[in-house]
């Protein structure tokens, strides 16, 4: 089913994509909507406009694919599910997911993935095709950040303050020379055999949906960033039974 | 030579007339306090590991043990106490941020004990609760500005989805991994049989008490622990922890050690990894932002349960409350600086924030002031110790109260402020299950609803005697209310005239 958004609020937006007994919707004349698909399940959204903040919230399955950029907040506490954003994304790109997938064509802003976690069998996975603003991965505490850094020339893709506070998963940073300002709790190697054999069938994922080259993607080399330990603040206290 | 400054704050005294080393004591102090020693064929105890939480006295059968406060002592000093010298003795040895637990602990002024509440004499008729019916039925939400009528002329009674409690007190957030699976199913369960609500706290909710979801309240907090679906539709209300009283201005921080095999999974986050939850909600640097995930949380819920937010007491709060009734919350939780934490910095914990007594006037105050008062309930805790404070509570403007210390008190816990050592012969703060068998939810629910009942009996009593038979009419109603020994300032504040005007 089509749905043109113009005119519509996000309440009525939703409200038309869940009366869709059909799972697959396409919502044209997307003009910053907000909160669209958020807690949904299930459903299968193609998007041509500009959604508004927090698109595919709290989702638990299906699929998003957005031909344009997005803004704010994208997937904040996704549970499961996959967002593909043909486009650049705004600030806090799935914020806390726990689960899913998003992949971003462009440039993302500041803040993207903080406190991506990771449980049980969910490995929330997000791969950005151009380069990430300030405090990428904050806090970070599973699941894996890719950022590719597409349109980064020579320079490293992402911002200042590169995995601040982060203390599980990983981030892999396509790139020949790592970020100055990294902290001493983070442990950069160069990637192994076994982390790219995981990697690629994404990266060709990635490549097939937004029409890039692996090839050249391949050409530049990976870095994987670690935290040194699960347990960061372990020192920073001494009990005082007052 | 080792040296070590900080001398045993307590000494624990054996009566050895009593004493027949039957070794309880030993089984049952998870800090390792009491020994027997095999030259002496007696039990002995090391006061160092003492933390007073009278566990050892409360159990020995014989009544042979109790815990005093050393005499031993450093220069007397009025400026440098005790507590502030051994502080700097351990930071010294240490060099470590101070760890406390629950509430300040400080002799900053409770504004609960300089409220006096009025009662009817002569010309207004008191009324016998015993006898006549009193209604202390609380709904939580927005309350429609103006009476709406369809085509037909029938009123509209469609209201927003708001919490309705059977009397104006509900259990403060506290977290599984704070607390146990145990004081959580006592709390659940007095919940449901009282018809109130308890908090999940930023920790998830355990697959078991799904079942009690009508009399729960869930939590979202900045590191979003649990947070999915299915747990969002699960509660009578969504939460969004922006501050605690505790601690305000920082997170939260439950070390690995605490995340057990269930804790991760309640939590949906690996098993010994630290549980961070920063300092500030990311998405939220605005009232704008703070309405985003109002809205997105009414949205992803279809807009079926209320929203919560909870802030700790700080200065502008009125400021604070005003923005947040504008951005489409239905309820403003504000948390005083003298509420518990299972674990906070010490200087925050006993510097940071200011009293929920002045916090809730002024708030109250502005939101009249605004004409939005009615577009939000507001809740307070930290810390509500007695149903006199709750009459104060909601006579100063509140609607109903959160109880979080005075709920683990009825449980069981003593107050010895070691809830961040994870040992807790309570069974409340630990996740040690040995220490966690010693808690019966049956028995902790039935002390949790002997507690809530009886403040309901009480709370009954005072309106009474002010010849008010229904909560609703107290709520604001200053009134009521005389301060004893407070300045004008602090009377102007509060809203109320002084004993004797």
């Amino acid at each position: 089913m089509r749905i043109d958004a113009s005119n519509k609020s996000y309440k009525e937006l939703n409200a038309a994509i869940l009366k869709n007994p059909d799972p697959n919707t396409q919502i044209t004349g997307c003009c910053g909507q907000r909160y669209i698909a958020d807690g949904f399940s299930g459903k299968k959204i193609e998007i041509f406009g500009t959604p508004g903040n927090a698109l595919g919230a709290y989702m638990d399955s299906g699929e998003i694919f957005v031909h344009g950029d997005v803004q704010d907040a994208v997937g904040d506490t996704m549970n499961d599910g996959r967002i593909y954003v043909d486009g650049m994304a705004g600030d806090a790109v799935g914020y806390a997911m726990r689960g899913g997938e998003i992949f971003i064509h462009g440039n993302v802003g500041y803040r993207a993935g903080i406190h991506m976690k990771a449980y049980g069998q969910k490995r929330p996975l997000m791969i950005v095709g151009g380069c990430a603003g300030s405090f990428l991965g904050e806090y970070q505490a599973g699941g894996t950040i890719v950022v590719l850094g597409l349109n980064a020339g020579s320079e490293p893709p992402v911002s200042y303050f590169c995995g601040m506070g982060m203390h599980g998963g990983a981030i892999y940073l396509r790139t020949k020379i790592l970020p100055a300002d990294l902290s001493d709790r983070i442990v950069a190697s160069e990637v192994t055999r076994k982390d790219m054999w995981e990697l690629m069938p994404k990266l060709e994922h990635f490549c097939n949906i937004f029409g890039e080259n692996l090839n050249e993607i391949l050409k530049t080399p990976f870095y994987k960033l670690t935290p040194d330990s699960g347990n960061p603040y372990k020192q920073l206290y001494v009990a005082n039974y007052q | 030579m080792r040296i070590n400054h900080i001398y045993p704050e307590f000494e624990v005294i054996r009566n050895m007339d009593k004493c027949t080393n039957c070794r309880l004591c030993i089984r049952q102090c998870a800090n390792k306090v009491h020994f027997y020693d095999e030259k002496r064929k007696r039990v002995m105890a090391n006061d160092s590991l003492c933390v007073n939480c009278h566990r050892c006295v409360a159990v020995c059968p014989e009544r042979a043990l109790k815990i005093v406060k050393s005499e031993h002592t450093f220069r007397k000093n009025a400026n440098w106490s005790e507590r502030d010298i051994n502080e700097i003795y351990r930071q010294a040895e240490s060099g470590g941020v101070l760890l406390s637990s629950m509430g300040n602990p400080k002799n900053y002024p409770v504004y609960w004990d300089k409220i006096l509440i009025n009662a009817s004499q002569v010309t207004n008729p008191s009324i016998d609760p015993l006898r006549e019916p009193m209604e202390t039925r609380t709904f939580l939400g927005k309350r429609p500005k103006k009476i709406r009528r369809d085509a037909n002329g029938r009123l509209i009674t469609e209201m927003t989805p708001g919490i309705e409690l059977s009397t104006p007190i509900m259990f403060s957030a506290m977290s599984y991994g704070s607390i146990s699976y145990n004081a959580h199913a006592a709390l659940a369960k007095a919940a449901k049989i009282l018809g109130i609500c308890y908090n999940t706290g930023e920790g998830g909710l355990h697959e078991d008490f799904y079942a009690y979801g009508p009399n729960t309240i869930v939590q979202v907090a900045s590191g979003r622990f649990g947070v999915h679906k299915d747990y969002l539709n699960a509660g009578a209300a969504i939460e969004i922890k922006m501050g605690q009283g505790a601690k305000p201005g920082i997170g939260g921080h439950l070390p690995g050690t605490k995340i057990v095999e269930d804790v991760s999974k309640t939590r949906m986050i690996p098993k010994g990894s630290d549980a961070i939850s920063p300092a500030p909600h990311h998405d939220i640097y605005s009232i704008e932002d703070l309405r985003q995930l109002v809205d997105s949380l009414k949205e992803a819920t279809r807009h079926k349960k209320p929203i919560i937010v909870k802030v700790a007491a700080v200065h502008n709060i009125g400021a604070i409350a005003s923005g947040i009734a504008r951005s489409g919350a239905d309820i403003i939780a504000i948390d005083g600086f003298r509420g518990g934490t299972g674990a906070a910095p010490t200087r925050i914990r006993d510097n940071i924030g200011i009293p929920v007594e002045l916090a809730l006037a002024a708030v109250d105050e502005r939101l009249r002031q605004e004409g939005i008062r009615g577009d939000v309930s507001i809740v307070v805790g930290g810390s509500i110790r007695s149903s006199a404070d709750v009459v104060k509570a909601i006579a100063l403007g509140a609607d109903a109260v959160y109880i979080g210390t005075a709920a683990l008190l009825a449980l069981g816990c003593h107050l010895c402020r070691t809830c961040q050592s994870g040992r807790c012969n309570w069974g409340i703060a630990t996740q040690n299950p040995e220490l966690v068998r010693r808690l019966d939810p049956e028995e902790g629910a039935a002390r949790l609803v002997n507690l809530v009942t009886a403040w309901t009996h009480e709370i009954k009593e005072m309106m009474g005697g002010m010849g008010i038979n229904s909560i609703e009419t107290l709520n604001g109603n200053r009134l009521m209310l005389r301060g004893v020994g407070l300045n004008d300032r602090e009377l102007k504040v509060l809203g109320i005239s002084h004993a004797g005007e």
